[in-house]
């Protein structure tokens, strides 16, 4: 998504993303950048809080209208509920390296037989 | 061993380092090359060509629609766009990644925010939402991306007399 905001500025068209990939998305180099410190998956704010996300969105706006470079970034004032969050996703597990090697098998498999389908 | 896995844990309130940790997850599965992300020294930067108040404003999702799932339970990565009114209920997210322990989506405003954002446009915020959001599937070539979809996003914003767009990446 970052490359599609750097295409649109480029374009003149100005964008604000709204993420929870830090690292990623200043790695590439964005105009505008609202960092939510969530779980990927719900950048915008936690299922059903509709006031965190209506405070999300209004970061953005404000970054629309007032920033003044490239790489504004701001982060969102909130936390997730479960502080034990951020240990999960893509843990590698010792004890299951010769699960998740079979699952890349699997996977490179699939990938290949999709390719011979669908030709992507 | 023991090391290993400290340093692939990240401290508490520290963002996620979630390039390390998707290159070590990869090499688990047994890819050999690491994946490049998109790095550049440069940024453009476009300022709003009236004041907020007067913007259409439209959203970008990563998601993807309910029917890109095909009979054999693969999904057809392509730009798309929908309606804002009435916005879909749900959307097909399986396909791209996100932390599926830690959360969910079944509540479409946490990624695609259709409805509060239109809330505030009839706050006065801005003008209004664009008639439709589009779709980007997160892709892992950047070339397709660059090349094919950012150039399909642009377009269809154009057609839609959008001012700004707000990207929302699950």
């Amino acid at each position: 998504m970052s490359l599609v905001a750097r295409t649109l500025e480029a374009a003149g068209l100005p964008t604000v993303i709204i993420g929870s990939a830090l690292d990623v998305v200043k790695h590439c180099g964005v105009p505008r950048f609202v960092f939510t410190d969530f779980p990927l998956g719900n950048p915008c704010g936690p299922p059903d809080r509709r006031d965190v996300q209506r405070a999300v969105i209004e970061l953005a706006l404000g970054l629309l209208s007032g920033a003044e470079k490239p790489r504004t970034t701001v982060r969102a004032p909130f936390d997730w509920h479960d502080p034990e969050w951020r240990g999960r996703y893509g843990r590698v597990d010792p004890a299951k390296r010769e699960r998740l090697r079979q699952l890349g098998d699997q996977r490179r498999a699939r990938v290949a037989d999709r390719k011979s389908r669908y030709g992507m | 061993m023991a090391a290993e896995v400290a340093a692939a844990m990240t401290p508490s309130n520290e963002p996620v380092r979630y390039m390390e940790r998707t290159r070590r997850y990869y090499r688990a599965l047994g890819y050999e090359q690491d994946y490049v992300w998109a790095h550049y020294a440069d940024v453009p930067f476009a300022r709003l060509a009236k004041p907020l108040a007067d913007c259409r404003i439209a959203l970008v999702t990563t998601a993807s629609p309910l029917t890109a799932v095909r009979a054999d339970g693969s999904v057809a990565k392509q730009v798309w766009s929908g309606s804002v009114s009435p916005p879909p209920e749900s959307l097909f997210t399986d396909n791209v990644a996100w932390d599926k322990e830690s959360t969910h989506t079944r509540d479409r405003e946490s990624f695609l925010p259709i409805e509060t954002a239109g809330l505030l446009a009839r706050e006065g915020r801005f003008a209004g939402l664009a008639a439709h959001f589009h779709g980007v599937p997160t892709e892992y070539s950047q070339r397709k991306t660059l090349i094919d979809d950012a150039p399909q996003v642009l377009s269809r914003l154009r057609a839609d007399g959008a001012d700004a767009a707000i990207l929302c990446p699950l």
